[in-house]
């Protein structure tokens, strides 16, 4: 083939491109998803219960992740600060993952534990009470908010679909689970569930 | 990474870099077409514009098979193809725990001497409260305060006024394995005219004004209710966590209102448990910290460096 032709069909020239560059993503991408530290949960994780999913869906919906993070890297200045590095079987079951990029406020990847609920709720509602210096809006509605039960089982339905092992009874408990419960609760319950103790020698040693 | 994942990238990385290779070596190349036009590429814009076919300059062409080269040396040296790690095994891991060693053998350095050292000695220890400082400015501020004063639902450490006791070792264990406060919600036991009887009674121990009949009454409703955890005596039990009730120290405010609430729906608060984020070493300076708060020791808690709403402590 003549190099002319190349540059004079601009059609031609834009498929080869989108080619050369779809060869980059195959090789850089593809190989994870047969990389069994990236699609197996950690051991030890389970999919979310049904109040820390709404919470999981309320940290969304409030954009709590353009400020904070959940993605502790393996530096040794982070891991004395939030606790062992993330690893990746951590979020599997989580859709969208939340490792966030910016970190405004600190890291969350470990932060279940670390304060009480009572301190999440003050501190959710207004942070200033218990951190004076705090840039972090307060969240005063979310206590007023129920949670729409219907949408919890649809919401666990529907991620059954994309393999997360839900049983039918996980699905039916759900209602039970959630009621009368307000966003507030909701995530301050997927808040604490910010834990995971990581095994001593970790199987997957080398694909943080 | 499977075998077979890892033979195509690596087949797909060499494929790649010969892949380069055979584009310099095609593009620098005299073909018989141009040739036969003299010293250009061919194309003609504007009737007579045309372009040189000049090779390419020696210095580029350098730079580009350099580039080459160190690819390979590259992937000679670190993980790059598929699953082989590199000749001198770096992994990011291993980089890590290198950090990690070089900061933890800093670090020994101040912390092995004060391992040996009790509580008490660690709060007259002046190294050892600098470094202490700066643990609780980090890892204690967030609910005490950064001047230990703390704030509503969370105890204020320079008092004398202890939940759990105020003795060194004590103040190691909450700090080391945490705990857990829960107030029982006796608005239903109560009920609403119990309940405001309790809250005068409970009003009236601090000193402040209440109705007497309540109090009255409200005293014998503690005597079957309450005095399990508070005492019979409303002096508390720091072996249950349970605050006197007798000194004017709130730790969810004092104002009517807010006792209504503590008694009807309860509480529930906890200190978390600071060993496993800590060590025990760590957790001990703090302790030795706070023991010192209590005793009037550090000038930044009496000065207020977090200068917190006045009322907080006493709300």
């Amino acid at each position: 083939m003549s190099h002319e032709i190349v540059e004079r069909k601009i059609g031609l020239m834009g498929v080869l491109i989108a080619l050369v560059i779809s060869i980059g993503g195959l090789v850089e991408i593809v190989p994870l998803y047969f990389q069994s530290t990236v699609t197996e949960p950690a051991p030890g994780v389970k999919p979310y219960g049904p109040l820390e999913l709404e919470g999981f869906d309320t940290y969304i919906s409030e954009g709590c992740y353009n400020c904070h993070s959940q993605m502790v890297r393996p530096l040794q200045a982070e891991t004395e600060r939030y606790g062992h590095y993330s690893l990746a079987g951590e979020s599997v079951y989580d859709h969208p993952f939340q490792f966030g990029s910016k970190r405004t406020g600190p890291d969350l990847a470990r932060v279940g534990g670390r304060y009480s609920d009572e301190w999440q709720r003050i501190h959710l509602t207004n942070p200033r009470d218990v951190v004076p210096e705090s840039n972090m809006p307060g969240f005063p509605w979310l206590a007023k908010q129920q949670i729409d039960a219907t949408s919890t089982m649809a919401k666990m339905h529907a991620l059954r679909t994309i393999g997360v092992p839900y049983t039918d009874s996980d699905i039916a408990a759900a209602a039970e689970q959630v009621k009368g419960r307000s966003k507030m609760d909701a995530l301050i319950a997927y808040l604490q569930s910010r834990k995971y103790n990581v095994p001593a020698a970790p199987a997957s040693a080398g694909q943080p | 990474m499977g075998n077979g994942t890892s033979l195509v990238v690596i087949v797909v990385t060499l494929a790649n870099i010969a892949g380069c290779l055979w584009l310099i070596w095609w593009t620098s190349r005299t073909r018989p077409d141009e040739a036969s036009q003299g010293n250009t590429t061919g194309h003609v814009w504007d009737g007579d514009l045309s372009e040189y076919n000049n090779p390419m300059p020696r210095w580029w062409l350098g730079l580009f098979l350099l580039t080459i080269v160190f690819g390979f040396l590259y992937l000679a040296l670190y993980p790059g193809l598929g699953s082989f790690t590199g000749v001198n095994g770096w992994s990011q891991i291993s980089q890590y725990e290198e950090e990690v060693r070089q900061a933890d053998a800093r670090t020994s350095a101040l912390y092995e001497p004060l391992a040996k050292l009790s509580v008490t000695e660690l709060a007259d220890n002046r190294q050892a409260m600098a470094a202490a400082r700066n643990l609780f400015a980090n890892n204690c501020s967030t609910c005490h305060g950064s001047d230990a004063r703390g704030a509503r639902s969370f105890p204020n450490l320079t008092d004398k006024d202890w939940l759990w006791g105020g003795a060194p070792e004590t103040i190691e264990q909450t700090i080391l394995n945490g705990r857990v406060g829960v107030m029982p919600a006796l608005g239903a036991a109560l009920g609403n005219e119990g309940t405001e009887q309790v809250v005068a009674y409970v009003l009236s121990l601090s000193g402040h004004k209440a109705p007497a009949d309540w109090v009255e009454q409200g005293k014998q409703r503690f005597s079957t209710l309450c005095a399990a955890c508070h005492g019979p005596d409303a002096k508390g039990n720091p072996l249950l966590g349970a605050p006197n009730l007798t000194d004017d120290v709130w730790l969810y405010g004092g104002s009517p209102a807010v006792l209504r609430e503590t008694v009807t729906v309860g509480r529930n608060n906890a200190m978390p448990a600071h060993k496993p984020l800590l060590g025990e070493t760590k957790v001990r300076l703090l302790a030795g910290y706070v023991y010192g708060l209590s005793r009037g020791d550090h000038d930044n808690a009496k000065s207020g460096e977090g200068e917190r709403e006045k009322g907080h402590e006493r709300e």
